[in-house]
């Protein structure tokens, strides 16, 4: 018998941080996708960001753990489709990520969608000194979900985390 | 008792991971070994979306055929004759940076047409990892192509050693449209669709860069390596998967 809300199962996973950006959580990340209570049990909906991502089973363990502590045994699936977004971090995900010192992604645009796409938006605002005086070093950052860029006015690298 | 269709579907899920799979092998040899930092980290998060796709369509086949398989039993437990990729992706990349940029292109352009195309599959979970595949192989044609131009309109030496790999390979791209009963069943069931439909506007993509890279494409021959449908390959594959295999086969039941 699940005793608790279904909003009271997402307000702890919303306190679970991503493992890789742990300036937010993977409810914001948007990484958990459905939450549904039924009689005996809490079935969780996850999808990866990016198809390899190695922090998903972190993710899946922690989701696992999180609920244990409230006697619950979740059945966590894995869903693909709709594919994740970085649309779907809201507005002050994106700040907390700025904060952090991760520029933001952009909004996805459809021309994006095309290989060929110019998809140039202009260089990426830094997120230490707000200068958009930056170039791209790298397509590929740290991780999966980042890009690496340098700041013309600080004199600093820093990281994107990409529009997908 | 398993429907022809389910056979087909099973089949048609290996030859898409396989294909990932095995490419994803060749392009993680450069990891440590990459020219410069940056490639090197964007060889590894490269093959780590494709060995992503792949396990998508291992699970799914794995599902499918429903006996308790695993994704890793697909991976590991199965010689060079079961594996279904095409000849291309397994060729060697000999510590050449232009020769991987170049497959990564030539296979990466296929690869974003066929997932568009499955993206309208009327298979709920074929039509969901295309949607999630193509946004990542979008990403690599895109990072591919842009070093096809910079070394094909670079120097003399990074020119002539691009336009090798482009002739090296391009015979191999023949074997990237082709297609059998399995194609057909799957294409009648509105889950697969026809790739030749999609071949003149993969040699447009293709010819658009390589006219900015200053290549000249080669002639189309006859020779045109085949045989990854049936699971006859190369020399090479048999050494990618004893790599690859090593560890699973000698301690079976080895866990992290
Ligand atoms: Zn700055």
């Amino acid at each position: 018998m699940v005793t608790l809300e279904s909003s009271e199962i997402w307000d702890l996973l919303n306190s679970i941080p991503d493992p890789e950006v742990p300036a937010i959580s993977i409810v914001e990340l948007g990484v958990v996708r459905d939450v549904r209570i039924t009689d005996s049990n809490v079935e969780v909906d996850i999808t990866p960001t990016y198809s390899g991502c190695p922090a998903l089973k972190s993710m899946e363990e922690q989701i696992r753990a999180k609920l244990l502590l409230v006697g619950l045994t979740p059945i966590i699936k894995t869903i693909y489709k709709p594919a994740w977004t970085t649309d779907w971090m809201s507005d002050e995900t994106k700040e907390k990520l700025r904060a952090y010192g991760i520029a933001p992604p952009e909004k996805l645009s459809f021309e994006n969608l095309h290989p060929f796409a110019n998809n140039d938006k202009g260089p990426v605002a830094c997120p230490f000194c707000s200068s958009t005086d930056t170039s791209l070093t790298s397509r590929f950052g740290s991780t999966a979900c980042k890009a690496l860029h340098f700041c013309n006015g600080c004199r600093q690298p820093f990281e994107q985390f990409k529009c997908h | 008792m398993m429907t022809d269709l389910n056979k087909a579907l099973i089949d048609f899920c290996l030859r898409i991971a396989d294909n990932s799979l095995i490419h994803a092998q060749r392009i993680s040899e450069w990891t440590g070994h990459g020219p410069i930092l940056e490639e090197d980290i964007a060889m590894s998060n490269v093959a780590l979306d494709l060995i992503g796709q792949s396990r998508g369509f291992y699970t799914y086949a794995a599902q499918i055929e429903g006996d308790g398989k695993t994704e890793d039993f697909y991976a590991f437990r199965r010689g060079e004759r079961e594996f279904r990729n095409k000849l291309m992706v397994e060729q060697p990349d000999n510590k050449d940076f232009g020769f991987t940029m170049m497959k990564l292109f030539l296979n990466g352009c296929f690869d974003y047409l066929m997932f568009r195309d499955l993206m309208k599959s009327t298979d709920e979970t074929i039509s969901g990892l295309a949607a999630k595949s193509i946004k990542e192989v979008t990403y690599h044609v895109r990072h591919a192509g842009d070093w096809i131009v910079r070394l094909g309109d670079g120097t003399e030496e990074s020119h002539q050693r691009i336009q090798n790999s482009l002739n090296e390979l391009w015979p191999y791209t023949n074997e990237l449209f082709e297609q059998d009963s399995v194609d057909a069943l799957l294409i009648s069931n509105g889950i697969a669709f026809d790739k030749e439909k999609f071949r003149d506007e993969w040699t447009k993509m293709v010819h658009e860069i390589f006219a900015k890279a200053t290549l000249p494409v080669p002639e189309n021959n006859t020779y045109s390596p085949t045989g990854g449908l049936k699971g006859i390959h190369s020399e090479h594959l048999g050494y990618l998967l004893a790599e690859m295999q090593y560890l699973p086969r000698t301690y079976p039941d080895a866990v992290w």
